[in-house]
């Protein structure tokens, strides 16, 4: 572990709380300056985010920029944050994307500015927060404080018709998954205590104890519904359409692109490498419920009549295929599946604010409502275009490098399993191009449609920054797969010898227990 | 003749006779004083209140007994003490620009809250259970009465009359269970029964085990367990709001006080006998407290129920027993003192004369017109689902840490459960406030210092706990040890 002098994953992490702090001084009526003030704030959040990206060390795969201090000793809580090369990424990204959510609602949000401006930022801590907690206290910690912004932004800022409903179901039907991931956590620190006599919750200890497989079964149910709501995995994926839906478009942006990658960054940091042998047990079961996601979600899209929706469908599809790559348990499926949600960040958080864009103009997402804009919006039509191309995995762009590499890992794993799923990705052509042609194509038969101005400045900024990077990883993926690489392979290490040491454990018992009824058969 | 005065340990007993001395010497003020010179009355009693606290932090660390073995000073009482002591503070400060308001503002009403908290203070500190039914009736009778206070109103006098009743007949129960125990085995004295019990190596005995059963309802009862709960809706609606933050934290501390010493001490070796009782008690009283609050509009009888719920969640932490258990209901105990408070604090300040407020739907939009007050609302609603960074979260996790480390996984889960099911009540008052459009015009806001300072001190209890609850998780176990 590389100790740092300067505290930076803590200045990271708190930066934009203070940035909340410092809004409630400000005059909620100055939207202006609450507008700049947010920028700046995040806009600074971002620099500072990174040196991690310039001053990652290619050379070890232990965790990096650490910090480590006791917050409650006598219970093993300590305050304990750090970044490898599976959470770097996210980091950025959220980070990245928070900016341009702030640039992009400059004009959406006129109500209550400064209560949103407050909201994102804290939302911003809670979430870079998760990404590099190693302390599983601190981790449930920033977990659960995520889910009170992300509630206030979908049900104050949202659709008026439904967006409370949305908003207490999300809250609701996270919670729970989390509550159970909470009595998980206590068990697995009680195991640790009475295994080895320290009682903590550090997560790089916790990562060395082998729980028992029965155990170990339960357990990984537990955290595993926690990170199956919010990845969303079929069938716990029903609150994702609705809170896609009626949130306003940052929360929409924030929610698909970084919301939805903390179930699947838990399933990669604490589920596999904590229950090694359950998972490998479990590979069947989330590899069909991620297929079934992929072909459901795929299918599902195909009828909707609402953007958002459609868009928000489209998530549980694409992340079924992240999910089937991190458990085809090799190093493409895993760097894979990280890669695909980088991409997903940026292909759908693109997609989110180009609806939020036509949406702010015609105020409907309803796919019948349009027809033929490339006439009118043609900067538009090939923004539109570029991110519908990178959804769907065309080559050259970011899609292709992520769902090759699944697929390629899944492959190695089950033949089976990527046939079905490649047909994902024709049913992910199908329902991304049929979209565009309803929307894009065609004639300009509506009079509404023929006076949309086409985008501003500010606009093409915002699209520009994410399809910079949408280009970046579709042809040079070098960067991002490199600083990934030492880290999974030595994950991928780690979890392959303790499962081994699983394994024989369970051999051994296996063995005693035969020699026993041997015993009293004698008898 | 030789009269022989018992030596009598006066400081043991300090904060509860500077609590005596003051509310008697309120009720000498309020009959000879003139009109104006009443407006001292609450100030007064918050000075005895100080004065007491700063008794109680002066005897930390102490552990003796005194008069002849039946009260016992140690961190135990005094942490309990303190709480109630904060109990009695706030809940002057809440009362006194309220009380003007509606026009009842007699002093004997703050000389009753020092009589009601002197009761309770008793009651963590005894030794005896004869002590503690002296304690539970004293709290009880001030607490009958000023559950009445508001007499020209029905409800009011609805509410002091269901709890007069249903108290004195559990109270009845509670002096037949003593009895009982006392035939069993020869004496009240708590260090007594425990020596006895621990001799007994199979309950036989059908004196002990009724009286058990009986002492399980009286304090049942007291803390609102289900399924002796039901009293507690009407009470907390009828009485006034003020008595009913008072109600909703006061006897319930001080029952599980008592609660604790009896079955966690005295009666501690026949754990396997009564844990099993305190475990269905404990998940119906959860359960039906969370389940029935989701479909309460009214506020006060909505955080009735929630009162009944968190009940539960001590009662969890009861069938842990041991270190955690123990030391996770007094750190819970501080934590739901200071939300629960602060929760009625805003609906006092928010109800005012003709215009109650009293439904959740009234609080619609009260975030835009008041953000201050909204805001410390949905800390306080935060703090009591036990969502981080507050004191209810940690206070849960804490609880449901002791019952897993005690094996007890099944009730760990249906507590994080029923936790998760009353998010959602909790945060329709946030809904309400935040998410909605006000129905209707709001009036000003009547802000007294006082409950401004009241409301401060709950939202800087509820968050400071929260954040750094190291300093008072270890009090809390320092508390225990005396215990064990």
């Amino acid at each position: 572990m590389s100790q740092t002098e300067f505290p930076l994953l803590t200045l990271i992490t708190f930066f934009p709380l203070l940035g909340a702090v410092i809004l409630l001084f400000v005059d909620k009526e100055k939207k202006e300056t609450l507008r700049w003030i947010t920028l700046v704030v995040t806009f600074l959040e971002f620099i500072f985010s990174l040196p991690l990206f310039f001053q990652f060390r290619l050379d070890t795969p232990a965790m990096q920029f650490v910090e480590k201090a006791p917050w409650i000793p006598e219970y093993g809580i300590s305050y304990f944050m750090g970044i490898d090369g599976i959470s770097l990424f996210l980091v950025l990204l959220t980070t990245f994307l928070t900016l341009v959510s702030v640039i992009s609602c400059w004009q959406d949000i006129q109500d209550k500015v400064r209560g949103f401006m407050i909201c994102t930022l804290f939302l911003e801590t809670g979430m870079i927060g998760v990404f590099v907690a190693l302390d599983l206290f601190l981790f449930y910690v920033f977990w659960e404080v995520m889910l009170i912004p992300m509630y206030l932004l979908i049900g104050v800022w949202g659709n008026p018709k439904r967006r409370i409903y949305a908003a207490v179901k999300f809250f609701i039907y996270t919670m729970v998954g989390s509550v159970l991931m909470l009595v998980a956590i206590l068990v697995l620190y009680f195991q640790n205590g009475a295994a080895t006599g320290k009682y903590t919750f550090d997560l790089l200890e916790l990562y060395k104890l082998q729980v028992p497989m029965n155990a170990q079964f339960w357990l990984f149910l537990a955290f595993g519904l926690a990170f199956a709501i919010k990845v969303p995995m079929f069938p716990f994926h029903t609150w994702l359409p609705d809170a896609h839906t009626e949130a306003p478009t940052v929360g929409s942006v924030l929610l698909a692109a970084v919301l939805l990658k903390m179930g699947t960054y838990g399933f990669l940091r604490f589920s596999i490498p904590l229950f090694p042998n359950a998972s490998h047990q479990l590979i069947p079961l989330v590899s069909i419920l991620a297929i079934i996601g992929i072909i459901y979600g795929a299918l599902v899209c195909m009828v909707q009549k609402d953007l958002k929706r459609l868009i928000a469908f489209s998530s549980v599809s694409h992340l079924g295929f992240v999910m089937l790559g991190l458990f085809a348990l090799n190093l493409q499926g895993i760097e894979g599946g990280i890669l695909q949600m980088l991409n997903h960040g940026f292909s759908t958080g693109a997609l989110f604010l180009l609806v939020g864009m036509i949406y702010e103009r015609r105020h409907t997402r309803m796919i019948e409502d349009f027809g033929g804009l490339w006439k009118q919006m043609p900067i538009f039509a090939a923004f539109f275009m570029i991110v519908t191309l990178s959804s769907i995995g065309l080559p050259g762009l970011n899609g292709f490098v992520g769902e090759f590499l699944i697929l390629v890992g899944t492959f190695k794993a089950s033949a089976t399993y990527a046939v079905v799923a490649a047909t994902g990705v024709i049913l992910a052509a199908a329902y991304m191009l049929w979209m565009y042609q309803r929307v894009m194509f065609g004639e300009l038969t509506k009079p509404e449609n023929k006076v949309l101005k086409d985008l501003s400045a500010r606009e093409i900024l915002v699209l520009c920054c994410v399809t910079v990077f949408i280009f970046w990883i579709g042809i040079y993926p070098h960067t991002f797969l490199s600083r990934m690489e030492p880290t999974v392979k030595n994950y991928l290490i780690q979890v392959q010898n303790k499962y081994q040491a699983g394994l024989q454990i369970q051999e051994r018992e296996i063995r005693l227990a035969q020699a026993e009824s041997v015993e009293i058969i004698k008898k | 003749m030789n009269i022989v005065t018992p030596v009598l340990n006066w400081s043991a007993i300090g904060p509860e006779l500077i609590l005596s001395l003051t509310a008697m010497g309120l009720l000498l003020i309020n009959v000879l004083a003139k009109k104006g010179a009443k407006g001292a009355i609450p100030y007064l009693s918050l000075a005895g209140i100080v004065v007491a606290l700063v008794l109680c932090i002066s005897l930390w660390g102490k552990s003796e007994y005194a008069f002849n073995r039946m009260v016992v000073v140690d961190n135990y009482s005094l942490f309990f003490k303190i709480i109630f002591l904060i109990t009695a503070a706030l809940t002057v400060l809440m009362s006194i620009r309220f009380l003007q308001e509606e026009e009842f503002e007699y002093g004997e009403y703050y000389s009753l809250v020092l009589f009601a908290a002197v009761g309770m203070m008793f009651m963590a500190s005894a030794a005896d259970l004869i002590i503690i039914f002296l304690g539970l009736e004293t709290f009880s009778l001030a607490i009958y009465v000023l559950a009445g206070f508001f007499r020209t109103q029905p409800k009011s006098n609805e509410s002091s009359l269901k709890y007069f009743l249903l108290g004195a007949f559990s109270t009845g129960f509670l002096l037949y269970g003593i009895a009982l125990i006392y035939g069993a085995t020869g004496t009240t004295n708590l260090k007594g029964i425990y020596e006895f019990v621990r001799k007994i190596h199979l309950l036989t005995d059908p004196l002990l085990l009724i009286g058990m059963g009986l002492l399980i309802v009286g304090f049942g009862f007291k803390v609102a367990a289900v399924p002796f709960h039901m009293w507690t809706p009407d009470v907390y609606e009828g009485a006034p709001t003020s008595v009913t933050a008072f109600l909703a934290v006061g006897p319930k501390a001080a029952g599980f006080a008592a609660f604790l010493r009896v079955f966690l001490y005295a009666l501690s070796s026949l754990q396997t006998d009564w844990v099993w009782i305190l475990w269905v008690l404990a998940v119906l009283t959860m359960t039906l407290g969370n389940v029935v609050a989701i479909a309460q509009k009214n506020i006060k009888r909505m955080l009735a129920y929630s009162s009944i719920a968190h009940a539960g969640y001590i009662l969890v932490a009861m069938v842990a027993a041991s270190e955690w258990g123990t030391a996770s209901v007094l750190y819970y105990i501080l934590a739901y003192a200071f939300m629960n408070l602060g929760a009625f604090g805003v609906v006092i300040l928010f109800g005012r004369k003709g215009e109650e407020n009293i439904n959740v739907s009234d609080y619609s939009g009260m975030a835009s017109k008041y953000p201050l007050l909204a805001a410390a609302m949905a800390i306080f609603m935060f703090s009591l689902a036990g969502i981080p960074p507050t004191a209810g979260f940690v206070g849960k996790f804490y609880i449901f840490s002791a019952a897993v480390k005690a094996g007890y996984i099944g009730l760990a889960i249906i507590g994080v459960l029923n936790s998760a099911l009353s998010v959602y009540f909790y945060l329709r008052v946030t809904v309400m406030m935040y998410m909605r459009n006000p129905e209707k015009e709001f009036a000003k806001l009547d802000l007294s210092p006082a409950m401004v300072i009241a409301l401060i001190i709950a939202v800087l209890g509820t968050l400071q706990m929260g954040i750094t609850p190291s300093r008072y998780l270890d009090l809390a176990r320092q508390s225990i040890l005396a215990l064990m």
